[in-house]
């Protein structure tokens, strides 16, 4: 049977990441096909590259007969290849007939709507996908599973042989899951080819016919599932580490210095975390994309207050509402995304550093700005930061040293308790390793860390101990030197190996 | 220098302006005529101090036209009541203070869009306005007028307060954690929240003080004339704006200088006379200042990211 959509030896690379090495992969008609690997293993890069969203650096795709060296979005939606995200990209004011015909027809600003046909093709596509939907709805009425059924019906109207389902089920009930594994399965039966892509590896096992693994832009290989199980799947995974050098602690942990007891967050999906952190320890917080760590780190800084359970800072219980009060309770918080919410471009690396403690650098809220020239060149001096000076704007600096500025307008305010948030994502290995030693001589300065990271072997050579968060609840607590197939288990949810 | 580029080119082309003044209609250069005509923009350079501020902090007000309009009025009904002035002044500023918590709190605290609230509360307070006061104008008593002063004395006063006022609102937004507080929430609204600043707190300020700033505009101008007119303000959003934005105030946000408001009012301001001096018709002088206007923003579009 010739296959639906081979790729062979597809490369990508951004500046110097390398997202893809060379993948191979296969979709044959009426399979699911499952694509599996860590945060950053280049899944989403070979989707886009699929879509036609990104161009490959090298390598061929054939889709049916037709060999090509890259897509365009407009040639692969010809080909047949359709894509359902996570987040449905519907347009909320509009019918389901409406958003349906918007996609199937060639966007002409001169054709006439004819509101009759659009209502009786949506009805024929939502049969055939057995929805049971009014194509009169507004989409803003329609829940997660419900948009996410116009999508398939949209793929499936413009004739797609090719359906890509992203994390499919990651905002789902358990009853809305198996509604759409029923449309996936009935999709098969079609003969339409799924790609789907999951972190829940009982899906994969209920759904797929096969699994492939990827791991650092490689693929590790391809398995029918019936020949694999859960363990050897974690293990592809993971794979050998990639030696490199983490600092050693340098000190015993001391106090306790936050204790967390059943907390929770309805907003933000957090349920019954309890955890602590001593002084001078680093603990890792590892999970995947959507298991609540940085939900968590948004709660203890009073973004998302808790509604349920207690926070205790040195022994003393405190509510924590606003990211005001997390200040004045010693709490940082260097949020992920630097170039979003840490450092503010246009303004000098100095004054980026004094914006979290002004009350304390200028009583009277008279700035002077000898002593904050002062306190810029101190930490520009101990966190070696590479900068034309103090008042360079804070876009003049690369991401490691953009990342140091964001860590010292937290030092500056003298924490107890430092929460960092994807410390070293988008920097470079030697800026990574510097920020590496920063941070535990942070702690062996007697700062307790928290430290959230999807960098698996960060987690494991940073961490003294390593709790592993999953559906929004803690999974695991680990010990410092664990296996990263032990922490990937956890991570997934699958039961001690 | 770089840092002050728009500053510099914006005060070149007054300087241009001037020398060709000077060459060809030297007349322009006359105490009394000129102290006049930078006078009567003092009320403008106020407003356009706040909406200055306003526009760092990412939102706009177009109801200070009317704000001035309304406290203009508040002040003529005082002063003609023979209350002194200062606490007409002070009357003056509370209720500009106050239209501007009105918007601040619609706006920082409800989360809606400053456009549309500023565009609502333009209208409100100019009809307001009008039903209240049915077009008639306020006379002044004598004593009010130039503060009492000499016609000459008066304005001299006049000027050297609003620059003085200039200075302080320079000084205080440059250095003063409050005004550091509104370039950081105009950036980036988010990272300032995650730094401990209350963006709420700091866009309603931003709106209190633009409505103060309205306040004193309104009495600096009430005192001008034995008369107040109770449609004055009309279009004065636009001009403050307009001086701001020359000026090189970022319409995106968290860019810009109080001084520089001054360059580009004084820019836009002095066409007028000169195009009078120079003996073109004055048909011209709106035509000139939106290109101007759309010099200054396709200037702000070419600057590069990390200016």
């Amino acid at each position: 049977m010739t296959p639906l959509l081979r790729l062979r030896d597809i490369t990508k690379s951004f500046g110097a990441v390398r997202a893809l090495r060379g993948v191979s992969f296969e979709l044959q008609p009426g399979e699911v096909h499952a694509l599996l690997g860590e945060n950053g293993a280049g899944k989403s890069t070979l989707i886009k590259v699929i879509t036609g969203a990104h161009a490959p650096d090298g390598g061929t795709l054939e889709v049916g007969a037709e060999t090509l060296s890259r897509l365009t979005p407009r040639e692969a939606h010809r080909l047949g290849i359709a894509c359902i995200y996570q987040q449905p990209a519907l347009f909320p004011d509009l019918t389901v007939a409406e958003n349906i015909a918007l996609r199937l027809e060639t966007p002409r600003a001169t054709r006439l709507v004819h509101p009759r046909a659009q209502i009786e093709k949506a009805q024929q596509l939502l049969a055939r996908i057995g929805a049971d939907l009014a194509p009169e709805r507004e989409v803003r009425s329609l829940s997660m599973p419900e948009q996410q059924l116009v999508e398939i019906a949209c793929a499936l109207g413009s004739g797609a042989r090719i359906v890509i389902m992203d994390e499919p089920t990651a905002s789902l009930t358990q009853k809305e899951q198996h509604l759409l594994f029923a449309v996936v399965r009935d999709l098969r039966a079609q003969g339409i080819g799924v790609i789907y892509i999951s972190h829940r590896l009982e899906e994969i096992f209920a759904l797929a016919d096969r699994v492939t693994v990827l791991r650092d832009g490689e693929s590790v290989g391809t398995n029918p599932i019936d020949d694999i199980n859960e363990s050897s799947l974690i293990a592809m995974m993971v794979g050998r580490e990639v030696a490199q050098i983490y600092p050693p602690p340098e000190s015993a942990p001391g106090e306790v210095a936050l204790l967390l007891q059943n907390l929770g967050c309805a907003a933000s999906g957090i349920l019954d975390v309890s955890l602590e952190v001593r002084a001078g320890e680093i603990v890792g917080l590892a999970g995947l994309v959507g298991a609540g760590r940085t939900e968590l780190a948004r709660i203890l800084f009073g973004l998302t207050p808790a509604d349920t359970g207690e926070i205790r800072l040195a022994g003393e219980p405190v509510r924590i509402t606003s990211p005001r009060e997390a200040i004045a309770h010693g709490i940082a918080y260097v949020p992920e995304d630097r170039r979003r919410h840490g450092v503010i471009l246009e303004m000098p690396i100095a004054q980026n550093m004094t914006m979290a403690v002004h009350s304390r650098v200028f009583p009277g809220g008279w700035l002077r700005s000898g002593t904050e020239t002062a306190l810029a060149k101190e930490y520009i001096a101990s966190l070696g930061i590479k900068t034309a000076g103090p008042e360079a704007p804070g876009g003049s600096l690369s991401g490691g040293n953009q990342q140091k500025v964001s860590v010292a307008r937290w030092l500056a305010t003298r924490p107890r308790m430092l929460i960092l948030d994807e410390p070293t994502q988008g920097v470079d290995v030697g800026a990574k390793s510097e920020l590496h030693r920063i941070i535990r001589r942070l702690a062996a300065d007697g700062l307790a860390v928290l430290m959230i990271s999807s960098d698996l072997p960060e987690v494991l050579g940073m961490s003294d101990r390593i709790v592993v968060m999953r559906g929004g609840t803690i999974a695991a607590t680990l010990p410092g030197g664990s296996e990263a197939s032990t922490v990937m288990a956890a991570a997934l949810g699958q039961r001690a190996a | 220098m770089k840092r002050y580029a728009r500053e510099l080119s914006v005060l070149g082309a007054l300087v241009l302006i001037l020398a060709v003044l000077a060459v060809a209609a030297p007349s322009f250069f006359q105490l009394d005529p000129l102290r006049s005509h930078f006078t009567r923009e003092v009320p403008t350079l106020l407003v356009a101090c706040g909406a200055a501020l306003v526009i760092i902090c990412r939102q706009i007000d177009i109801s200070v036209g009317s704000q001035f309009g309304v406290c203009g009025v508040v002040t003529g009904l005082l002063a003609g009541a023979h209350v002194p002035l200062p606490l007409c002044a002070l009357a003056s500023i509370a209720a500009g203070a106050a239209m501007g918590a009105i918007n601040g709190a619609l706006v920082a605290g409800l989360r809606l869009p400053s456009i549309v609230v500023t565009l609502a509360t333009m209208v409100i307070w100019r009809e307001g306005l009008r039903l209240a006061q049915q077009g008639q104008f306020i006379n002044l008593p004598a004593d009010a007028v130039w503060f009492g002063l000499p016609l000459a004395t008066g304005q001299t006063v006049e000027l050297v307060a609003a620059l003085g006022i200039l200075a302080a609102l320079t000084w205080a937004s440059t250095r003063l954690t409050a005004g550091r507080y509104i370039y950081a929430v105009g950036s980036d609204a988010e990272a300032a929240r995650l730094a401990g600043i209350s963006p709420t707190r700091v866009t309603f300020g931003v709106f209190v003080l633009m409505g103060a700033l309205a306040g004193l505009a309104a009495l600096a101008n009430a005192v001008q004339s034995p008369q107040v007119d109770p449609k004055s303000g009309t279009g004065l959003e636009l001009k403050a704006i307009a001086a701001a934005v020359v000026g090189g105030v970022a319409v995106t946000g968290g860019r810009g200088r109080l001084w520089g408001v001054l360059c580009g009012l004084l820019l836009l301001v002095t066409i007028n006379p000169a195009l009078t001096y120079l003996h073109v018709a004055a048909y011209w002088e709106k035509a000139i200042q939106g290109a101007i206007i759309l010099l200054a923003v396709v200037a702000d579009g070419w600057r590069p990211r990390s200016a």
